[in-house]
């Protein structure tokens, strides 16, 4: 039973891979539609960001003294001036580390 | 004129800062699997067959807490719903492509590799083989997947929990469209995005994965509408 799901699983997440590449025509799609799809990334990511920076692992929201919140905020500095997915995700990191190993303890 | 191999490494290179969090999520991901008390087999599976990290735990711990099939397929269906949105956009670099090599690059498809290429093909619009980018970060991020998964499988998490490492996975994605922050139109996009998955975040079947995604390109539509 669970290897029939994990089957059908994946058989519906490469549908959701493939649908748009393989069976639709661009054709189909109006300029609005094409306009509308420049913010995919800004509309997607950010669904995934919030939760992950302002729920716990019960999901509850956190305290707005929360680590999390302040090495995100570091990330989002440090990205936005150097451009670098690297300085982002490490300064993310190690500020939020600094803070919850020296700052907490 | 870049040759097909060039594109390709360009590809690779362009995803491997996000092993940073790829990798440790991939590690946790097969250590959970063996935790809930999976076959190690079966817990492979799911990296081969879904290939989708987070919808890979939440299928496991939904069938490990007794939750039904169907609950836990469809959890991973609207989890993964969000590649539709990215197929619709690389289908611009791809639909010259014949139907095969439609059907096995769309394996390949990921987050990651979706953002990078979309960055860079839409920079660069006259490529001549814009497949072979989009080909070489989702078979990076795949082979990394895969090794990950597998290790903690294998050794456990070994990687201490106290680490909190989880945090590297918000921290990729804010990589990911940090850049996009010098325009303003976008960042409206992002914060209706962030705050309707704060308020849906309850939703039934972790459907605020795409349910906010839809409202934020609702959003957009307006306002592109309201610009003319």
């Amino acid at each position: 039973m669970t290897w029939l799901s994990i089957i059908i699983s994946g058989i519906v997440t490469y549908f959701s891979r493939m649908a748009m590449v393989a069976l639709i025509d661009r054709e189909m799609l109006g300029t609005k539609v094409k306009e509308v799809l420049n913010y995919v990334p800004a509309a997607v990511f950010p669904a995934i960001i919030f939760p992950g920076v302002f729920f716990n692992d019960f999901g509850l929201l956190v305290e707005i003294t929360d680590p999390k919140i302040y090495g995100a905020i570091v990330a989002l500095v440090v990205g936005f001036y150097s451009k670098s997915v690297i300085a982002t995700i490490v300064s993310g990191l190690l500020s939020y580390w600094f803070i919850i190993f020296f700052l907490l303890r | 004129m870049l040759s097909k191999s060039k594109i390709f490494f360009k590809g690779i290179v362009a995803v491997l800062p996000h092993m940073l969090s790829v990798i440790p999520f991939g590690i946790i991901t097969g250590a959970i699997g063996i935790e809930l008390g999976f076959n190690p087999i079966l817990v492979y599976a799911t990296s081969l067959i879904i290939f989708g990290g987070a919808s890979q735990i939440i299928f496991m711990q939904l069938l490990s807490g007794g939750a039904s099939s169907l609950v836990a397929i469809t959890s991973v269906g609207v989890i993964n719903s969000r590649h539709l949105l990215y197929g619709a956009v690389l289908s611009e670099y791809l639909e010259k492509l014949s139907f095969i090599k439609k059907l096995i690059i769309s394996y390949f498809i990921v987050d990651q590799g979706f953002a990078e290429s979309n960055k860079y093909l839409r920079q660069n619009k006259n490529l001549s083989n814009p497949h072979y980018y989009v080909l070489g970060t989702g078979v990076t991020l795949w082979f990394c997947w895969q090794l990950s998964t597998i290790s903690g499988i294998i050794l456990g998490s070994f990687i201490p929990e106290e680490l909190g490492l989880k945090f590297a996975i918000p921290l990729t994605f804010l990589a990911i469209i940090v850049n996009d922050l010098r325009k303003l139109d976008h960042v409206f996009v992002m914060l209706v995005s962030g705050f309707a998955s704060l308020i849906l975040f309850n939703a039934p079947f972790k459907s605020y994965i795409i349910l906010s995604p839809i409202v934020a390109l609702i959003a957009a539509f307006i306002m592109l509408r309201l610009k003319k």
